[in-house]
């Protein structure tokens, strides 16, 4: 069964006794036993529960991998990744990543004896000059967040595995739709499934899936000790959302590349940061482990100064944090998604204060291409 | 501003105050007051609510309407318009309709004194013979369930608007998406979105549309007095799922297309019923008030026994009741859709037992289609 068909059946007819197309909503905390030392498979929420057992089924599904866990937002699925490691282990993290996550790393988990290197991933050697006795996982996005800068998935695998290294990576921006990091060899795919997956904008959520049963397991471990589960509800809506991932994405990334080109040519920009764009570093790599170049983008325009009035001045798209939703949205990383990034790091990062971040939405061209073209001029 | 772009932004998907980008849930009954003589814009949800009347604003911006009503299914929809007519009005309904609006025109609205009409709207001829000075409705579904008949809108228009009488369009099948009935003329238009503005077989629902200010006043009047509101959350589903209605649609069109065409090179398939086939009677018709054919089609087997095996057969498509989903359904409308109808009227009408009915999904074709023809081989019995 094809992907796409697949993306579509996820939880149907799940309860047999009344055929229900759509999976039924389990918003109970527990499960009465039949009797002493009996179980229904079910007992209390926070360690499994129907709906969320479905959502988190059908992401393992869709990243091929053997086990899949829901949470409360990304940022509580990366935390529970965290929680694999012990103090003085050390992980390598590219350097190119959501704000989010750095400050998870370097504000709290710093604290509690985990040491942290941040390098550039898309140099294959150089990043291997920062392992030490330690290290313990390399943590991998790709494309990058806000620069769409393109990591070597099997080659990246490849040497951190020969290491012993854990291999993490976030594919939120491309979702299995287009690309499934443990089909590289990576460990552990993690989701913030608020963006693409969701695809709404209208639930927070983190989905984690392993590719090792007994990894799997640890998370789980994990998952019902500190207990960040996702409730039912928004596993509920996830799973509405999933139903229309591949045509929203195939959609969303037409129009991101005409835009991108059409940016690419407006007086107003400085530069246009598109995988789908043949001058971009990493578009042959993408093209060889994707099959698609997603629908985000960043561009630069000439001047800081001009951010505000472009921000304010454009009429259907959105300035506002997230990704991935049916409303195309702008956001600006210098004082948003990378704000908690040091203003020294962003600089070195290629992150200048007259960069945007574009998620591409299912409006038109025509009409996305009308709104910034005025509010570039 | 295209259609496509309007699903997205019908004008009110932000919330002014806080800028949640997602409609709020007024999960509210009551909406208090701040004395005795000051009322606010909102009182009790039955009369109005604000999430339901963002789902409101967004499916009438979409019809290219002003005012809209939503009721709790499309029955509910279907029937507060018909509210609209009193004892001793004579309305005409086409009888190539849901079996639930036959159900409920033929069951339930003559025992209040409405004299309904049944006749084939395809010929209009019919309808202009049949038009006495009683007459106060026309009642029209095009494409039709499940034959996909067409019926002209705008010549029926002009006849009714000649004779003062309201017509009245269920647009469930194709959408605004693909077809504004309000558009060419049409007074009031109504949906079950249960089916393609939800999208997800999750959530029942029906719309009402019109342009008409006395209309629409009427109708408010009713879906107060009556109550068959829809509730703010699921006000807020249909809207979730209207955000994608084009993606959906497209991808359901091009595949309903694809399959029409492979269904009539089989030998088992006698007919296929889908306005996009060169063959199909009306297809200019429905082209020049319609922009695309939609993701519904019937075809028969040849008879009722290999229909039977053919959808017992069928692994990919839930055999269920409904239409415009992401995942396909497959029916067989004499026992399900179309269940109510008198075996005469079916008869009349070309349903029998042969006859099924698929709602193409967003599932990939190829999976689609060998599912298809692994049924078809089974069912031919040899």
């Amino acid at each position: 069964m094809k992907l796409t068909t697949r993306i579509v059946r996820a939880g149907l007819c799940w309860d047999e006794k009344t055929g229900a197309i759509s999976m039924p909503i389990y918003q109970t905390s527990t499960f009465r036993h039949p009797g002493l030392g009996k179980s229904t498979g079910y007992d209390y929420s926070r360690t499994i529960n129907p709906t969320r057992e479905v959502l988190e089924d059908c992401i393992c599904q869709l990243e091929g991998g053997s086990r899949g866990l829901a949470f409360s937002s990304g940022m509580a699925s990366i935390d529970a990744l965290m929680r694999l490691f012990r103090p003085g282990d050390h992980l390598l993290v590219s350097d190119d990543l959501y704000g989010g996550t750095y400050r998870l790393f370097a504000k709290l988990w710093a604290d509690y004896g985990l040491d942290f290197t941040f390098c550039d991933l898309t140099d294959p050697q150089g990043w291997q000059n920062s392992i030490t006795g330690k290290t313990r996982a390399i943590f991998i996005e790709t494309p990058t967040n806000p620069l769409m800068k393109i990591v070597d998935l099997a080659a990246t695998t490849e040497a951190a595995k020969q290491r012993g290294l854990l291999v993490i990576v976030d594919n939120t921006f491309f979702t299995p739709y287009l690309q499934r990091p443990l089909d590289f060899g990576a460990d552990i795919v993690v989701h913030s499934a608020t963006k693409y997956i969701g695809g709404h904008n209208d639930v927070v959520a983190g989905l984690l899936v392993t590719a090792d049963p007994d990894l799997g397991e640890k998370l789980a471990f994990i998952q019902n000790a500190a207990g960040a589960i996702l409730g039912p509800q928004d596993c509920w809506l996830l799973l509405r959302g999933i139903k229309t991932l591949a045509v929203r994405l195939e959609w969303s990334q037409r129009t991101a590349l005409r835009l991108a080109r059409f940016l690419g040519k407006h007086p107003a920009v400085t530069g246009v940061y598109y995988p789908g764009l043949k001058d971009h570093p990493g578009h042959d790599l993408c093209k060889r482990q994707a099959s698609g170049f997603g629908a985000m983008l960043s561009f630069e325009v000439k001047s800081s100064a001009m951010i505000g009035a472009i921000l304010s001045r454009l009429r259907y798209i959105s300035y506002a944090e997230s990704l991935g939703g049916v409303e195309t949205l702008i956001t600006y990383p210098e004082t948003q998604t990378h704000a908690d990034i040091p203003e020294a790091v962003r600089r070195q990062l290629g992150i200048s204060a007259s960069l945007l971040r574009l998620s591409v939405g299912l409006e038109h061209y025509d009409d996305l291409k009308a709104d910034l073209q005025q509010a570039l001029t | 501003m295209k259609l496509g772009t309007k699903l997205i932004h019908p004008g009110n998907e932000v919330d002014e105050a806080t800028g949640a980008v997602s409609a709020p849930i007024y999960q509210s009954v009551i909406f208090a007051q701040q004395g005795l003589d000051t009322p606010g814009k909102w009182e009790y949800t039955r009369s109005g609510n604000p999430t339901r009347a963002a789902l409101e604003e967004t499916v009438a911006a979409l019809e290219g309407g002003e005012y809209g009503f939503a009721f709790a299914s499309g029955m509910a929809a279907i029937t507060a318009a018909f509210c609209l007519f009193s004892a001793g009005d004579h309305v005409l309904v086409a009888r190539d309709i849901y079996g639930g609006t036959f159900r409920l025109v033929h069951r339930l609205l003559p025992r209040f004194g409405i004299q309904i009409e049944l006749l084939d709207t395809v010929d209009l001829e019919n309808v202009r013979r049949a038009i006495r000075p009683e007459t106060r409705g026309l009642y029209l579904e095009t494409p039709s369930n499940p034959l996909l008949k067409i019926t002209d809108l705008r010549e029926a228009v002009a006849l009714a608007q000649q004779h003062n009488i309201i017509t009245i369009a269920d647009n469930t099948l194709m959408t605004p998406y693909l077809q504004r009935p309000l558009e060419l003329g049409v007074d009031i238009v109504v949906h079950s979105a249960t089916k393609y503005l939800s999208g997800h077989s999750d959530c029942l629902a029906g719309v009402v549309v019109t342009s008409s200010q006395r209309l629409a006043n009427e109708i408010r009047f009713i879906q107060n007095s009556i109550g068959a509101v829809l509730a703010p959350h699921e006000c807020w589903l249909i809207m979730r799922g209207i955000k994608t209605l084009k993606v959906r649609l497209e991808q359901q069109q091009a595949t309903a297309g694809r399959i029409a065409d492979w269904l009539s090179t089989r030998p088992e398939i006698r007919a296929v019923y889908y306005p996009g086939l060169t063959n199909h009677p009306g297809r200019e018709l429905h082209l020049a008030q319609a922009e695309g054919a939609g993701g519904v089609l019937s075809f028969r087997l040849p008879d009722g026994e290999s229909a039977r095996r053919f959808i017992d057969g069928l692994r990919l498509p839930a055999i269920g009741s409904s239409l415009g989903a992401v995942e396909s359904i497959v029916t067989l409308p004499t026992t399900m859709s179309h269940g109510a109808l008198t075996e005469e009227m079916r008869q009349t009408l070309g349903i029998s037992r042969d006859l099924v009915r698929l709602s193409v999904g967003i599932e990939d074709f190829e999976d689609l289609r060998d599912d298809l023809a692994a049924a078809l081989q089974g069912c031919s019995g040899r």
